[in-house]
Formats: structure tokens, sequence, C-alpha cells
């Protein structure tokens, strides 16, 4: 349980950490606000998801401990939450590619035997909902769009698309959670996703990937680079000023 | 104040012997204190003289979100990211308020950005120095914020409705980012030894340049005059400065820090704090483009603002196929 909570909880400070990272540096002032906006969403449900981990492993972390104080390999967040922001197209593609997955996975987790799992789940998935038709939107928006806009995005398709299987891909963990009422399989939600997926591309003009590889490792701890420099970043004062109360 | 720079286009303020029929009436109507509305008839100097007061608020707001920006992903926990990344999205939000209320004047946003990129338009000094410890993000919201509510509570009062109406609105976020600035102050001088040096620090960087918000000194201040019978400003920069003195120098006392200025003391007399001018030459510079950050800032923002061009583009490609599909 624990894990299956760390998982969840980090995928959302990963991905919260990078979309504010734009903060500031947005194409127009309204994706400034939006972009802050689901930054925000995304570490308020980090701090549910992270919360009830620390206290279903009772040693006393907190949110806070869970966040800044483990070390790469203790994260359990998706790879492709991790990768960098590159441009504003990878960024919006990466977003759409989770938020498809997330307001799925929020969805069937409301109706968990667990209360405290479809209680957080209720809250997140009404916030989930609003990004996966934000994201929808801009893809659609941008795939038929200008030549460039499209190229773009067509782009960030391709590079990020190595690491949408691993959001359906079930292990031991997984198993163990759908036998106990708490989670279903994550293979279960794949038909799900191609199909809002592929509808999404049409309308954008954009061509889903024919490889069927993916990166795997995030949800067992093994990371790309790019995480530790991001942990190095994020833990900063909780590691250098480890007495220190903020 | 987060619109130091402001000239004045009149020459002078007219008598009302000197005014034509349509200055006397819009004169009397300021005098009475009745809000312009963007139909009404104004003055030449009153619209340029707005549209520069609030672009360069409206910049202010813009750039402002940088150096807070600094520290969201080195924010110390999850609920200091959460309220540092709201605050500054509320920046954000200011910003497309005042670029609203400059686009009544009959201005284009596009037009306003153009001029803060390419270096023409102004906005606050203060945003122009470095952001170098987590205490310093208590400092902003304190100090900066502070400061700017002093002005910005006074300017809900300005005789332009957009702009007066705007400023209502930003007031009440402005006191929740001064209040959740001085809390970060009030944990980090309470804190490890290591913390209070942070606090100290911060307050002793910022002091200054929060000071300089305010602007010139009046004898300096050679535009005043004119905006202010317009009621654009209602509040003269010394006014304003010994306001935020007065009321900041007892928060430090609180937090048990020191005050950088070692002249500040509190006239008995007057009820009033004395304190040391500002380096005033160091303003001047910072104004000219010789800040420690001008370069960084305009940088990011005209990067920002290229990188983002396709984006604008695609978007635009989107809507022009959209109205000939349904042609």
């Amino acid at each position: 349980m624990f894990e299956f909570l760390l998982r969840m909880g980090d995928n959302t400070l990963v991905l919260g950490h990078r979309v504010s990272e734009w903060c500031g540096h947005a194409p127009v002032l309204e994706e400034d606000i939006a972009l802050a906006n689901i930054a925000l969403d995304m570490i308020g449900q980090t701090r549910l998801w992270l919360g009830l981990a620390g206290e279903v492993e009772g040693q006393g972390r907190d949110a806070d401990a869970l966040a800044f104080r483990r070390d790469a390999w203790d994260f359990r967040n998706l790879l492709l939450v991790e990768r960098p922001n590159r441009d504003f197209g990878h960024t919006l593609m990466r977003q759409f590619l989770f938020d498809l997955w997330h307001h799925e996975r929020l969805s069937d987790l409301c109706l968990s035997e667990d209360d405290r799992v479809a209680g957080i789940a209720a809250k997140c998935v009404k916030e989930a909902d609003y990004h996966l038709e934000r994201s929808k939107d801009l893809i659609i928006r941008l795939g038929d769009g200008s030549a460039e806009s499209h190229r773009k995005m067509q782009d960030a398709l391709d590079a990020l698309w190595p690491y949408v299987g691993e959001m359906f891909s079930d292990d031991t963990l997984d198993i163990e959670m759908n036998e106990a009422g708490i989670a279903p399989l994550p293979s279960s939600q794949r038909p799900r996703f191609d199909k809002a997926l592929s509808a999404t591309l049409a309308l954008a003009t954009l061509i889903r990937p024919e490889s069927n590889f993916a990166q795997m490792g995030g949800r067992s701890g093994t990371h790309t680079e790019d995480l530790g420099h991001m942990l190095a970043t994020m833990q900063f004062l909780q590691r250098a000023y480890p007495d220190a109360r903020w | 104040m987060y619109a130091q720079e402001v000239k004045s286009t009149g020459k002078g303020i007219k008598t009302h012997e000197e005014m034509s029929a349509e200055e006397r009436d819009f004169q009397v109507r300021i005098d009475a204190g009745e809000k312009i509305e963007p139909k009404d008839w104004m003055p030449d100097g009153y619209r340029k003289n707005l549209v520069r007061q609030i672009s360069q608020h409206g910049h202010s707001e813009v750039v402002g979100q940088l150096p807070e920006g600094n520290w969201i992903t080195r924010a110390p926990t999850l609920e200091r990211k959460a309220i540092l990344l709201a605050k500054v999205q509320d920046e954000a939000g200011h910003g497309l308020y005042l670029y609203s209320a400059a686009e009544t004047l009959g201005v284009s946003r596009a037009d306003l950005i153009d001029d803060l990129l390419s270096g023409k338009a102004k906005y606050s000094s203060i945003f122009n120095y470095p952001t170098l410890n987590w205490a310093d993000m208590g400092a902003v919201g304190w100090l900066v914020d502070g400061a700017a509510i002093v002005n910005q509570v006074a300017l809900q009062r300005t005789s332009y409705g957009p702009y007066s109406r705007a400023m209502v609105r930003i007031c009440k976020e402005e006191s929740f980012h001064a209040r959740q600035g001085f809390d970060i102050m009030m944990k980090m001088s309470s804190g490890t030894a290591a913390q209070k040096a942070m606090a100290q620090d911060a307050l002793n960087r910022l002091w200054w340049p929060a000071l300089m918000m305010f602007g010139p000194t009046d004898a300096d201040s050679v535009h005043s005059a004119q905006s202010m019978a317009w009621k654009i400003k209602v509040m003269t920069n010394d006014e304003g400065r010994q306001k935020f003195v007065d009321q900041t120098i007892p928060q430090i006392e609180y937090l048990g820090l020191e005050v950088p200025d070692s002249a500040a003391k509190l006239n008995p007399k007057t009820g009033h704090y004395e304190f040391s001018d500002p380096d005033w030459a160091e303003f001047f510079e910072v104004l000219k483009g010789n800040g420690p950050c001008n370069v960084d800032r305009l940088r990011a923002r005209n990067k920002a603002h290229d990188d983002g061009a396709w984006f604008r583009d695609g978007l635009m490609a989107h809507t022009k196929k959209q109205q000939i599909a349904a042609e």
C-alpha cells in the first residue's frame, strides 16, 4: 500500500515540479497563469497522497519528509513525468499523455475499496478532468495549427512515446493492489486510453507512432539521469539545513 | 510603487483660465472625485501618462514573476511551494488586469509588450535585484509587496475608473502576499542561526531597493505635480516612503532583526521615523539598465517571447482554419 501511494504521489510531485519550472517563462501570460495553476494542483495532490503514504508507513514521515528526504532510487514515479521540459510542445505533450492516463486512473480509484484512496481520488479527479480538457484542446489546436506547430507537436509525441507503455505495465505490486480491491490493474486502462488518444490525435492531425517499445523502471526506482538533478534542486534546502523548520 | 519614472507629458499645470472648456470640465470632475471612464473625453496628456503608468505597473508584475520564480523549484516544503506558486500566479494575473486596463485607453497589449522587450518601457527597479537566499521570498513579500501596497491602496482612489477598480482587486491579493512574506520572515528569524542570518541578509539587501520603489525625493520628482492634479498619482513619493518606513521599522524590531540603517530613529515629536536616504546614484544606474539583473530579466522575457512565437502562431493558425471552415 505504501509503495502504491508513493507511485501516485511521486507522479504529481515530479510533474508538478517540472511544470513549475516554467514560471515566468511561458509563451504568453495566460499560459504562465495556467501552468502555475496546474503545478499548484499537482503539489496539492502530492500532499494528499504522500501524506497518506506517511500515515500508512507509520514511521513518523510526513509528506515533506517523503518529498525532500528520499533519494532517486526511492522515487516511484513514471519516467514520463521526469522527462525535461525541453520546449513548450514537449511540456504540453507530456502533460496530455499524463492527463489522459491520470484521469482514467483516478476515475478507477474513486471506486477503490479503500475509503482513503477513494476519497483522495474523488478530490483529484475533478482537477484531472479540467487538466485533460485543457490538454486535449491545446494538442488539437497546435497539431492542427501552423506547419511549425504541427511539426513540433509530432516531434514531441515521437520523443515521448517510449514512455507511454510504462503507464500500463502490471507488476506484482499491481496484482496485489488489484486483488485487494484497492486499485485495478494498470493494463485494464489501456483500451480506454488508446481510444481517447486516437480521437484526439485524429482531430490534431497527429500520427500515433508505430513502435510499442516501452522504457521502464520508474515505478520500481530505476530512473533517468534527469531525476537526480531535479532532486538536487528540489531538496537543496532540506538537505543543506537538516535542522531547520521552514 | 511599481511605476517610478513616469515622465509627465504636460508642461506644468495649467490654470483654470488657461484651460479649454473641455479641460476645465474635466478638471472639475476630477476635483469632485468623479471617476473618468474609457469613453469619456480626456486630455491627451492624461491618456499618455496613464498608459505609461499602468503599463509600467503591468510590466512590473510580469517581470516580478522572475525573482520569485527563481526559488519555486527550491521551496523547502510542499506548502511553501504551493503558496509561492499561488503568489506568482496572482502576479501574472495582475499583469493581465493592468494590461487590460491600459487597453481601455486605446493601446494594444502586443505593443506594450514590444516596448517592454525592447527596453523602451520601464518596470520597477526592485526586480533588477537578485533573490539570493530563501529568506528573500519572505523579504520580497513583506518589503516589496508591502511597499507596493502603500501606493496601491492610495491608487484605489485614482481618477481613472478601470485602474482604480483593478487596484481594489489587486490590493486584496497583495495584502495576502505581504502577510505570507512576513510569515516566512517570522519562521526564519526565530529559526536556526543560519536561518536568522539568511533573514538579516535578505533584509540588508532589499531594504534600500524597497525604499527606492517610491521613486526619487519629491524635490527631484519634477513630473509629479500634473499627475497629482489629475489624481493619477495620489500620494507624493516622500509621503509613501515615510508611511512605509513608519510601518516597517516596528516590524523589523518585532522580528528581532537589525534595521539596516544606523541613523533610523523615532522622532517623538513628529511620531515619524527619521531615516537615511538610499543611494540615489545607484537608483539612477539601475533605471539606466545597470542594476545587477537588468540584462538577465530582459533576456529571460525576450527568450520566453521568442521561444513562444510558434505557440502563439500555431493557435492563431488554428483559429483561422476554423473560421474558414465555418464560412
